[in-house]
Order: structure tokens, then C-alpha cells, then sequence
């Protein structure tokens, strides 16, 4: 089975095609980071203009890759949220065009699926039940993934994303944007324990996250450095602030692990990238005797091939959407994706 | 209007305060720095809306819409945007001209669209006292100068 994935939420436009949802012939992901740097940020209206632009050739750049016409696709995997309205929009028109010109199926998969099913891209995909952390620019989500599409959040951010907080963190000390690598190269040069940076772990047995006392604090300690001195301190506070957030977040994935009795933990999402957190993952993981799969650093990022592979999986469940789907920019991650098409929001 | 708030529980049950007297069609920019305090002020804003869902911060999907209250509440961020044209496309007309309330972080980017009647919150740091925040508002319009009268006796 070959399936075409689209993915436009956000930064990256990307096509993908892959078979059985978990070999990848070809997975093109067009970044839109470096015109965001001039910005920095995501600008919306850049983003869906440049989104039309690229996602054609990316579309026939992923077909030419894996060696394949679209003929040969039996299945159309698209993005329908959350992200971007305007952004969405653009992969969603195209896959429905698509659907609609060549009959073939096509079915609607949430971002955070996908994130979630880039593990089932590597070499040893997770068995359920499994617990998996969603961390990115967007999301810190704890997520208890019982069976294909069973997806139950477990825990959340109540104000910022781990993400949100490694960027906002990461341009206050001059890192630009898209931070968080830069952020975590710089953490790499830093002494550990010179600055004592902590998350808040809310009230006991949440497994809520809660990311903005932190940036505060470290903005707070940032605003009376000189240039120089700021040179100085910042890898050892980028260190601390890391670490810190680094050790909440794996505190809670494996209080969350043993509270349901899961064998395997998976991560997902751009901050999986991140080396402290897998590192510091895979030592808890050890000691608790339980597994631990995440994607390769390109398949932490938005890419079109988790699309795909999420489709594949969600398919025989949601069965094909019809012309009249609407992307959705807030669509949580436990809509079902099936009957009543899901909400439209703006 | 010009407070200090002593910890995060005191900037929420002041936001609780402004979202009980809130109206349909009202604008609200909050202002100050990261880790100023804005997103709290929201969440007790919200609550005062009887918004009971979360309130997390906008910034990374820029507009998060909370149907659960009162009237419909509009949390918006602009921190990630530096050029007015962009928000046009994202729909900041239809939301201002909208039934609902819009509340809105970061307004430094929309200022050239909003209306000028509104109420503006600025939220920054108090030295050396780190749970600490002065709140000051002003008002432009009859309506604002009404709710930010009201506002400062509820507070």
C-alpha cells in the first residue's frame, strides 16, 4: 500500500510517499525557517503564500523520489490540524484535489497523530499500550496511546509549550529563530549547577506542565547582564534552564508510565530532538526497565512522511473523507476524525 | 488605574474581576514584557468569563477561541509577528467586529487596526520583589472609561 502524505500546519511544507505506512520512499520538507528568521517568528499570511509555492513541487519532487506516478498511490494522507488555518488550507485543497481528479482515497490525520506515528517509521515501531510525550513549539502533551487512533491526554502545558519556552528562552539570549538547537548546542559548552533554574510540578499527581515561571525566572536573571558578561553566563544558563525542564519533563513521562502500567515510552515532536532530553530519557527508562523508541531528528520536525504512516494506520478506522473536509485550526487530538466531519474553527 | 499585585493568585482574581464586567465587542490589550504576567491576567479574565477549559498562552498558534463562558473570548498574541499586513489575513477584522471579546497580547504589531476605544492593561516586574507586578490601565471611550471605573472599585 502507498500512501502520498501532505503536511502544511505551520513552518514546513511537505510531501511524502510511504509504503505499509512504515517504509519511506521519499519525504521532501520544504523549511520556511530561514525567511521566518527575518521575522522572527512563523508570520501566517507568509506562511500559506509560501506554502502555495512550494507544494507542488514538493508533491512531484516525493513522487520522482520514491520512483512512483501518482497512478500507483492508494492512498492520500493529509494534515487537517491543528496549525495555521490559512496553511492548512493549502495542503487540504490540494489533497482534495487530488482525491477528487484521481479517485483515490483520502483521509484526514491530526499534526499530533502524526508526530506521534513518526515512531512507527524507525526501526522497531512502539507495541501498544505506550506512553508518549508530544513536545514542541506548540504542545507538551502526555499521551496514552492504547491501539491505533486510541489517543487519551493524560497531561498538558497550562501555559506555555516546552518549546515555546526553549524559543522564547533562546531569543532572549540572542539565538534568533528557530532556537531550540541552537539553544541546546549552547547548553552543550554550559556548566551544569551554576545557576539553579526550577519548574513548577503543580499540585501532587498532576501531570500537567507548567513552563512560564521558568522563562521568567531566567529572563529575570538574563536582564541585568552587560553584553559581555551575558556572553559569558549565557551557555551555563542556557545549561541550567535545560536541565530543568529536561528533568520535569521526564519525571512526569515516567510517573505517567508506571501510573499506567505501560511497557514503552515513545517521544515526538521538535524537542524530541533535543540530545539532553533523550539522554536523560533513556537513563530513567533504563532504570525502570522500560523501553524507549523516538524518531530520527528529521522525523522530530513537521515532515509529510509521519503523515502518511499515520494514515495508513488510521485509514480501515476513519475510512475516506469526503470533499466537504475542512481543515481545522484548534481540532484536539481525541476527535475521532470520523462521522460528522470535525468542527471548523477559525 | 495603577496596583501592585503581590503573587500570580492576585493578578488572576483582579483578571476575575475585569472578565465579570465584560461586554460583548469589548477590546482588551495587555502589555509588558515576557514573564510579565500577561497570560495570567488572561486565565483570570477567562475564569471571570466563566471559561473553565484552559488558558494557555496563544503565542506559537497565535489566536485560541474559549466558547465555554459567558460571550465568546477571543485570546490573542502577536509576540512571533512584526508586520501589520499579516494580520489582516489571519481574520483580526472579523474577530474585532465580532460578538465576542478580544483580548489581545503582544498588541504592539496590531496597533495601526485596532479601534482607538479600548482598554489598555500594561503588566512589569516589581524590583527586587519577584512574585510582584504593577498593573496599570487606561481607558479611551465612554464605554472603557465606564468598565475600567468599575474594574478599579471591584478591585
Amino acid at each position: 500500500m502507498l500512501t502520498l502524505g501532505i503536511e502544511s500546519s505551520c513552518d514546513e511544507t511537505s510531501a511524502a510517499v510511504v509504503r505499509d505506512g512504515r517504509e519511506i520512499l521519499a519525504n521532501v520538507i520544504s523549511s520556511q525557517a530561514s525567511l521566518h528568521r527575518r521575522y522572527g517568528g512563523v508570520v501566517p499570511e507568509i506562511a500559506s503564500r509560501r506554502h502555495l509555492e512550494t507544494l507542488l513541487p514538493a508533491l512531484e519532487e516525493a513522487l520522482q523520489g520514491a520512483g512512483v506516478s501518482l497512478a500507483e498511490i492508494d492512498l492520500l494522507a493529509v494534515t487537517v490540524g491543528p496549525g495555521l488555518l490559512g496553511a492548512l488550507l493549502v495542503g487540504v485543497a490540494a489533497a482534495k484535489a487530488l482525491a477528487f481528479c484521481r479517485g483515490i482515497p483520502l483521509v484526514p490525520v491530526n499534526h499530533l497523530a502524526g508526530h506521534i506515528y513518526a515512531n512507527f517509521l524507525g526501526e522497531s515501531p512502539p507495541e501498544f499500550p505506550f506512553l508518549c510525550l508530544v513536545v514542541s513549539g506548540g504542545h507538551s502533551d502526555l499521551v496514552l496511546v492504547r491501539g491505533h487512533g486510541d489517543f487519551r491526554i493524560l497531561g498538558r502545558t497550562r501555559d506555555d509549550a516546552a518549546g515555546e519556552a526553549f524559543d522564547k528562552v533562546a531569543r532572549s539570549l540572542g539565538l534568533g529563530y528557530p532556537g531550540g538547537a541552537a539553544l541546546d548546542r549552547l547548553a552543550g559548552r554550559g556548566e551544569a549547577g551554576r545557576y539553579s533554574f526550577t519548574c513548577a510540578r503543580l499540585e501532587p499527581g498532576s501531570l500537567d506542565f507548567s513552563f512560564s515561571g521558568i522563562k521568567t525566572a531566567v529572563l529575570r536573571v538574563l536582564k541585568p547582564l552587560d553584553p559581555v558578561e551575558l556572553d559569558r553566563q549565557s551557555p551555563h544558563i542556557a545549561r541550567s534552564f535545560q536541565e530543568s525542564v529536561v528533568e520535569v519533563l521526564v519525571e512526569k513521562t515516567m510517573a505517567a508510565a508506571l501510573r499506567e502500567g505501560v511497557r514503552t515510552v515513545a517521544l515526538a515532536g521538535g524537542v524530541a530532538a533535543n540530545s539532553a532530553l533523550r539522554g536523560r530519557m533513556a537513563e530513567a527508562a533504563a532504570r525502570l526497565s522500560l523501553g524507549l523508541v523516538y524518531p530520527s531528528p528529521v522525523l522530530c520536525t513537521d515532515n509529510a512522511a509521519m503523515i502518511a504512516s499515520a494514515g495508513t494506520f488510521l485509514f480501515p478506522l476513519i475510512g475516506p473523507a469526503g470533499l466537504d473536509l475542512e481543515a481545522s485550526a484548534g481540532l484536539p487530538l481525541e476527535s475521532p476524525l470520523r462521522g460528522p466531519r470535525p468542527e471548523i474553527s477559525q | 488605574m495603577k496596583v501592585t499585585s503581590k503573587s500570580p493568585e492576585e493578578t488572576e482574581r483582579m483578571g476575575a474581576a475585569l472578565g465579570r464586567l465584560l461586554a460583548p465587542g469589548d477590546l482588551v490589550c495587555l502589555s509588558g514584557g515576557l514573564g510579565a504576567g500577561k497570560t495570567c491576567l488572561a486565565r483570570g479574565i477567562a475564569a471571570g468569563l466563566g471559561i473553565r477549559e484552559g488558558i494557555r498562552s496563544p503565542s506559537y498558534t497565535l489566536i485560541n477561541e474559549h466558547r465555554g463562558g459567558r460571550i465568546p473570548l477571543y485570546h490573542m498574541d502577536f509576540y512571533r509577528l512584526a508586520d501589520p499586513v499579516e494580520l489582516e489575513e489571519i481574520g483580526l477584522q472579523d474577530y474585532l467586529e465580532g460578538e465576542g471579546i478580544v483580548l489581545m497580547e503582544w498588541p504592539e504589531a496590531a496597533y495601526q487596526l485596532l479601534p482607538g476605544e479600548r482598554l489598555e492593561i500594561t503588566l512589569e516586574p516589581v524590583e527586587d520583589r519577584e512574585a510582584s507586578r504593577r498593573i496599570m490601565a487606561q481607558a479611551a471611550g465612554d464605554r472603557f472609561e465606564r468598565l475600567l471605573r468599575d474594574w478599579a472599585g471591584a478591585c
